[in-house]
């Protein structure tokens, strides 16, 4: 259920990492219970973004309110206690090498939750089965497990508190398309069975298309004039093919366009200056 | 390589002022740098001890560190003892008989056991076999998001990642030089004895009569040092750990690198400092320099 109150607000942040600059100036607000799909090319800020949502990486100006406080002022400890609000699904899992996929899914309980250890192995269980693993994985390691089985590890230790906002990171990137559509699948589910607000960055546009209620494009900034906002999209899924601007329609048709040009001016500079080089 | 040629063609271009112009922004910026990595390995160093003192990493963790860093570095820093005290006795052995000197030899391999190869040779076992993996391991889990993965889930890494590896190398280390120094020793005698063929009773005499108390705390005590370098500047380079394989690999390396220059270092300071300690506790005391 989307409701007209913003759960996380970002009024004109700026993110650079030394001279590059990420994110310019970038304002958006996310209702709370919508599914946002933020897409965009390689390189644009989207997982930059995403880890800015909740705290791992700070703006060098702007500000970003996360349930009407300012998340970026908070200190470490207040941080730390409001980020068991957030799950995040990393785009490789990130599950710790060196526990087993039970200890996984239990070490946020563990932080967090001083209860009995016999709810909290109900809890993991309730989680694991949502996400359609048999409990045989639990005493598994994360390196015996396929990409698509270390996903849904991932989202059951991201669900485990019980979270009101899930932050995936692409989540679908390097799986077959069975799979992907095996965790798009989950990820509607999740959201209607919990009524979380999900932020999902993908380039995935079936992914974007299917899960989510709402899309914004980002575009790099290294392509941008100094004038251009960096949101290039911002609707509903259905409204990106009607789209009139060209650098949304090729990503979303998954066309190169320009880049091909490019690519072969690039080709032909390093042909002529291979003679240069000692 | 095509960089560099780059750079130089147009450092020509530009004629002399435009390179000597160059130089000093590249020393600038280098200046720059140093100061900014000093500024958070002090940050960093802070931060670890400030959870230090505020919470105590949980025991399974902590005794799993522990295992791993101490009990199984063990070995090897008592196999690497045992055979620099041998290698001391053959060394100083011709030097000794020239003047006659052989029964003394347990003196000489004692005392710079107990000193000074023993704290320095358990660091540097320790810094080779545990300071590199730390970094590698840490390194690994940085280039993979599993810090981030922490943090996200409202787990402070350094309280959960580098306390306890920093609690375990202070805690640990003076188990493992007592061992190198014992072993040490054990080695020294050995050979001394069996190989060399001197008398054991003279060669325990002043074997004795060389080593006092302090010499053992000395070592400890400067070992404590190296541990808590080991600790920090390893977890310092896993956490700053650069993108990708190459990454990992450098990070393991600087670890083990800045954690021997900054041993080396520090040992020259910390035997200059605790002989002037010895020197104001026991001013007339002579076993500092002769026994």
């Amino acid at each position: 259920m989307v409701s007209a109150e913003p759960i996380i607000a970002m009024h004109d942040l700026h993110v650079r990492f030394g001279r590059q600059h990420v994110l310019r100036d970038l304002s958006l607000s996310i209702p709370r219970g919508q599914s946002l799909a933020i897409i965009g090319e390689s390189g644009c800020g989207k997982t930059v973004l995403l880890k800015t949502i909740i705290g791992l990486v700070r703006p060098q100006q702007g500000h970003i309110e996360f349930d009407q406080q300012r998340i970026d002022r908070l200190s470490d400890r207040d941080l730390a206690q409001e980020r068991t609000r957030f799950g995040f699904v990393f785009q490789n899992a990130a599950l710790f090498d060196s526990m087993t996929v039970a200890e996984n899914i239990l070490f946020p309980l563990r932080q967090h939750r001083s209860s009995q250890r016999a709810s909290h192995e109900e809890e993991m269980l309730a989680r694991l089965a949502e996400v359609g693993l048999p409990t045989g994985v639990l005493r598994k390691r994360p390196a015996e497990l396929s990409g698509g089985m270390r996903k849904r590890v991932g989202l059951a230790r991201a669900l485990v508190m019980q979270p009101e906002v899930l932050l995936y990171d692409e989540p679908t990137t390097g799986l077959d398309p069975i799979v992907s559509d095996v965790i798009n699948e989950l990820m509607m589910r999740t959201r209607n069975s919990y009524d979380v607000t999900s932020i999902i960055v993908t380039h995935d546009m079936k992914t974007a298309r299917k899960v989510a209620d709402r899309v914004v494009m980002l575009y790099p900034l290294s392509r941008l004039d100094p004038h251009e906002p960096q949101i290039i999209f911002d609707g509903k899924p259905t409204e990106i093919d009607q789209t009139a601007d060209r650098r949304v329609s090729q990503f979303v048709r998954g066309e190169a366009g320009d880049r091909l040009m490019e690519m072969r001016e690039g080709m032909e500079k390093s042909n002529d200056s291979r003679f240069r080089l000692p | 390589m095509a960089g560099r040629y780059e750079s130089s063609t147009q450092a020509q271009r530009r004629g002399l002022f435009g390179s000597i112009y160059d130089s000093i922004a590249d020393l600038g910026s280098l200046v720059q740098r140093t100061i900014e990595t000093l500024g958070d390995m002090v940050l960093f160093n802070l931060r670890t001890l400030t959870w230090l003192v505020t919470r105590l990493p949980q025991r399974a963790t902590l005794f799993n560190n522990m295992y791993q860093i101490g009990v199984l570095s063990l070995p090897v820093v008592a196999l690497t003892g045992i055979f620099i005290g041998m290698v001391l006795a053959v060394q100083s052995y011709t030097q000794f008989r020239v003047f006659g000197l052989e029964t003394q030899l347990g003196g000489v391999i004692n005392k710079s056991m107990f000193r000074e190869l023993g704290p320095v040779l358990a660091a540097t076992m320790l810094a080779g076999r545990v300071g590199s993996a730390m970094a590698a391991e840490l390194g690994t889990m940085r280039v993979t998001e599993q810090i981030d993965a922490l943090a996200s889930m409202g787990a402070n890494p350094i309280q959960f990642l580098v306390v306890p590896r920093f609690l375990s190398c202070l805690l640990l280390i003076p188990s493992l030089t007592i061992m190198a120094v014992f072993m040490g020793a054990v080695g020294g005698e050995t050979y001394c004895v069996f190989v060399l063929d001197i008398d054991m009773h003279h060669y325990t005499v002043n074997a004795k009569k060389f080593v006092e108390n302090w010499d053992l705390f000395y070592g400890v005590i400067k070992s404590v040092f190296f541990g808590a370098t080991i600790g920090l500047v390893s977890c310092y380079r896993g956490f700053h750990c650069e993108p990708g394989a190459e990454g990992v690999g450098q990070a393991a390396t600087a670890a083990f690198v800045q954690s021997f220059v900054i041993i080396i270092v520090l040992d020259l300071f910390l035997s200059i400092l605790l002989d002037e300690i010895y020197l104001a506790i026991w001013p007339l005391n002579p076993g500092l320099f002769a026994g």
